[in-house]
């Protein structure tokens, strides 16, 4: 073996080694470390003296976390139907060879470029009934318009969802239009030689054929809506009281200002498990229908 | 042998052209008129021959703070002395890091300089760990006089009656009668305020710092509810999410007629250039004239390896205590010295009020630590607290419902 080959065989093992370890000890350690503090009565400092499964009874009856799960709940569903919807609807509109495309969709990608940090600020200033859209109305004379969501215990959570879907809608514009430009032309003339509508084209041929964006798209929005912590820290700080807090937020807030380390790492492992319980399923479908296209 | 000394000597010419030592000090002062007050004691240590090795994190609440001071705590790495106050003293005490600066103590006679309340904080087992900097009182009022005279209040309520009349006129008259801040520890104020003035200092020092259920349960809790709930009706509907220096920006333009606020919103009225007694007033929230709900700023003192750094933390902690770091440090904070003995020249009316009715209650044991700020229960049960405290502001939960639900996260742990 000469030099050469003993260099091709053993560079990519070298260079994939470090990522490789660091992400095994920094992703799945860490992830370990956290299953076991969850199983201890750590507090403000971790311990390491097993106690078995109390952290977990407590969170579950924790009317906190409750109120954190149905919020997630809400949020994920609504975030996640509304932005492939209109996602979807805009990418067909845009798939329609209309002009300045590209303008047109830059300006629906945008707001992907701005933090959730930066889309919380502005849509809490723009909710704000005494700062925004409320106040404009009235001073405009529509003295009856009435929408103070964000102030509302009950409706806080919407608001969330309004300025997600409004943050990762263009994004999911962008994977659907990249799909829908990965269709083969003929079958589509094909069809409408057939004397198919274009309705009918889309509905029966076009977003069936788009399937694995689907299970991307899913899988991305998935995890941003259970992870989702600075958009709802920007725009309603888990207010008003603790109306809209999330998962997220409740595993910080325990973790690390209420000195509970081990209720805090009990709730990031039930996030953990939530991704799983979505993923893992997703995951299977999309590796078999991969297979039955083979 | 040789080489060792060689290594030695270039180690102190180095050494020798900074400070023998530094005092390394976590804090998160880093607000403006934080950030000059730590710069004086800054100039204190450096005068007493020690450098001083800024380490502020910012964060108002102090939580990225203590992230940091435990990752370097466990790293066996501590500073000199880090920002942590009340019942967090012991638990620090508990894992067995903090230092003993009885010396600094016993010489400076802390035990007798400092109210006995304050020095228990102060102490774990026994021995002093922690250096007290400052006293801000809870349970007051403010006021803007302009408001309440346009709605023909003749000055500060002194009941909860007399104040929900006031509140009434105000409102009528066309402005909030409440300035607040709809986030959770602003509720957890107005409540800790409210319970006072309710229940007495008796009842709230049961309730709140020792957690007994039967008051936790008794009809007076309900009482205070009660009262919290009708407060609810004068603040406005924009106040969820509002930071409390905007609630206090809208009592000083005249918006807002009362607001409920520890003594740093004093700062507030400073930095707009309003006069305590003529631009605006302050009171005990009604009903506590004669409590006195307390937030004390601490240093606790890590253990030290090196014998120099020991000496540089127990100059530190002896500069605290000078009643020139008090003084000076406190007319810039709002605040008032946490010890007896220094000059009252240059504090205000309200902090002078404030220095009296600390002294008067210390005496009839009206001096409690204030709940809703981390000085009188674990930050668990406090958090706990807090919830069913936003939770009862910001729905339509009864009081009955609230104080069974209060008495549960009393029992957290």
């Amino acid at each position: 073996m000469s030099l050469k080959d003993i260099f091709e065989k053993t560079i990519p093992k070298l260079v994939l080694g470090p990522t490789l370890l660091a992400s095994l000890l920094f992703v799945y350690g860490f992830i370990l470390l956290t299953g076991y503090i969850s199983l201890t009565e750590s507090r403000m400092m971790p311990t390491f003296e097993f106690s078995g499964l109390g952290q977990y009874v407590d969170l579950f009856d924790n009317e906190r976390w409750w109120t954190s799960l149905t919020n997630l709940g809400i949020f994920g569903t609504l975030f996640i139907g509304f932005s492939v919807a209109i996602g979807l609807f805009l990418a067909i509109l845009l798939d329609q060879k209309i002009r300045a495309e590209g303008a047109l969709r830059a300006v629906y990608l945008y707001p992907m470029a701005l933090s959730f940090i930066v889309t919380g600020t502005a849509w809490k200033w723009m909710l704000n009934p005494s700062l925004g859209l409320e106040k404009v109305m009235h001073d405009w004379g529509w003295t009856a318009f009435h929408f103070d969501w964000l102030v509302n215990p009950d409706m806080a959570i919407y608001t969330v969802v309004i300025a997600g879907v409004w943050q990762s809608s263009g994004f999911v514009m962008a994977l659907f239009l990249a799909g829908l430009r990965g269709i083969d032309d003929d079958i589509i003339k094909a069809a409408q030689v057939d004397g198919a509508s274009l309705p009918t084209i889309y509905r029966r041929i076009v977003i069936p054929a788009m399937r694995p964006v689907f299970f991307s798209v899913l899988l991305i929005l998935s995890h941003i809506a259970i992870k989702s912590f600075d958009l709802v820290i920007a725009l309603t700080a888990g207010g008003p009281g603790n109306a809209s807090s999330v998962p997220a937020i409740f595993m910080y807030q325990f973790s690390f200002t209420r000195g509970q380390l081990g209720l805090g790492s009990a709730s990031a492992m039930m996030m953990l498990a939530t991704i799983v319980a979505v993923l893992v399923p997703l995951m299977y479908l999309e590796a078999r229908s991969n297979k039955a296209m083979r | 042998m040789k080489l060792k000394h060689i290594v030695m000597l270039t180690t102190l010419a180095f050494a020798g052209s900074a400070y023998a030592t530094d005092v390394e000090v976590l804090h998160y002062w880093t607000s403006g008129g934080e950030a000059k007050s730590a710069a004086q004691l800054k100039l204190i240590v450096k005068e007493a021959g020690y450098g001083w090795k800024d380490f502020a994190v910012a964060g108002g609440g102090g939580e990225n703070a203590m992230t940091a001071l435990k990752t370097r705590v466990i790293s066996g790495n501590p500073p000199t002395a880090a920002q942590i106050k009340g019942p967090s003293i012991q638990e620090w005490g508990r894992e067995g890091v903090l230092a003993n600066i009885d010396e600094v103590a016993v010489a400076g006679k802390w035990d007798s300089v400092l109210p006995k309340v304050v020095a228990d904080v102060m102490k774990y087992k026994g021995h002093y760990v922690a250096a007290p900097i400052n006293v801000h009182r809870v349970n007051w009022v403010w006021a803007n006089p302009e408001v309440l005279k346009n709605a023909g209040v003749a000055g500060m309520p002194t009941t909860w009656d007399s104040f929900f009349e006031a509140a009434e006129k105000i409102k009528k008259s066309g402005a909030i009668a409440i300035a607040h801040g709809g986030q959770p520890w602003q509720d957890a104020t107005i409540f800790e305020s409210v319970a006072l003035g309710v229940g007495g200092a008796a009842f709230y020092q049961k309730a709140l710092v020792s957690l007994d259920q039967k008051t936790l349960t008794s009809p007076t809790m309900v009482k205070v509810f009660d009262t919290l709930g009708k407060v609810k009706g004068y603040i406005d509907k924009d106040a969820p999410g509002r930071d409390w220096n905007l609630a206090t920006a809208m009592v000083i333009n005249g918006k807002a007629g009362f607001q409920f606020m520890g003594d740093w919103a004093k700062g507030e009225f400073a930095s707009a250039g309003k006069v305590p007694g003529k631009d605006y007033l302050c009171a005990a929230a009604p009903g506590s004239a004669g409590a006195y709900t307390f937030n004390i700023d601490s240093f606790a003192m890590f253990q030290q390896k090196d014998a120099e750094a020991k000496k540089g933390q127990m100059a530190l902690a002896k500069a605290v205590m000078s009643p020139q770091f008090q003084s000076v440090f406190n007319l810039n904070k709002g605040s008032i010295p946490v010890r007896s003995g220094v000059s009252k020249d240059k504090f205000d009316d309200c902090a002078l009020k404030s220095m009296a009715d600390m002294d008067v209650s210390g005496k009839n044991g009206g001096l409690v630590p204030s709940m809703a700020h981390g000085m009188a229960i674990p930050s668990a049960t406090q958090g706990a607290i807090s919830d069913v405290i936003a939770k009862f502001m910001n729905s339509s939960m009864t009081s009955a419902d609230a104080v069974a639900a209060l008495a549960k996260a009393a029992k957290t742990k």
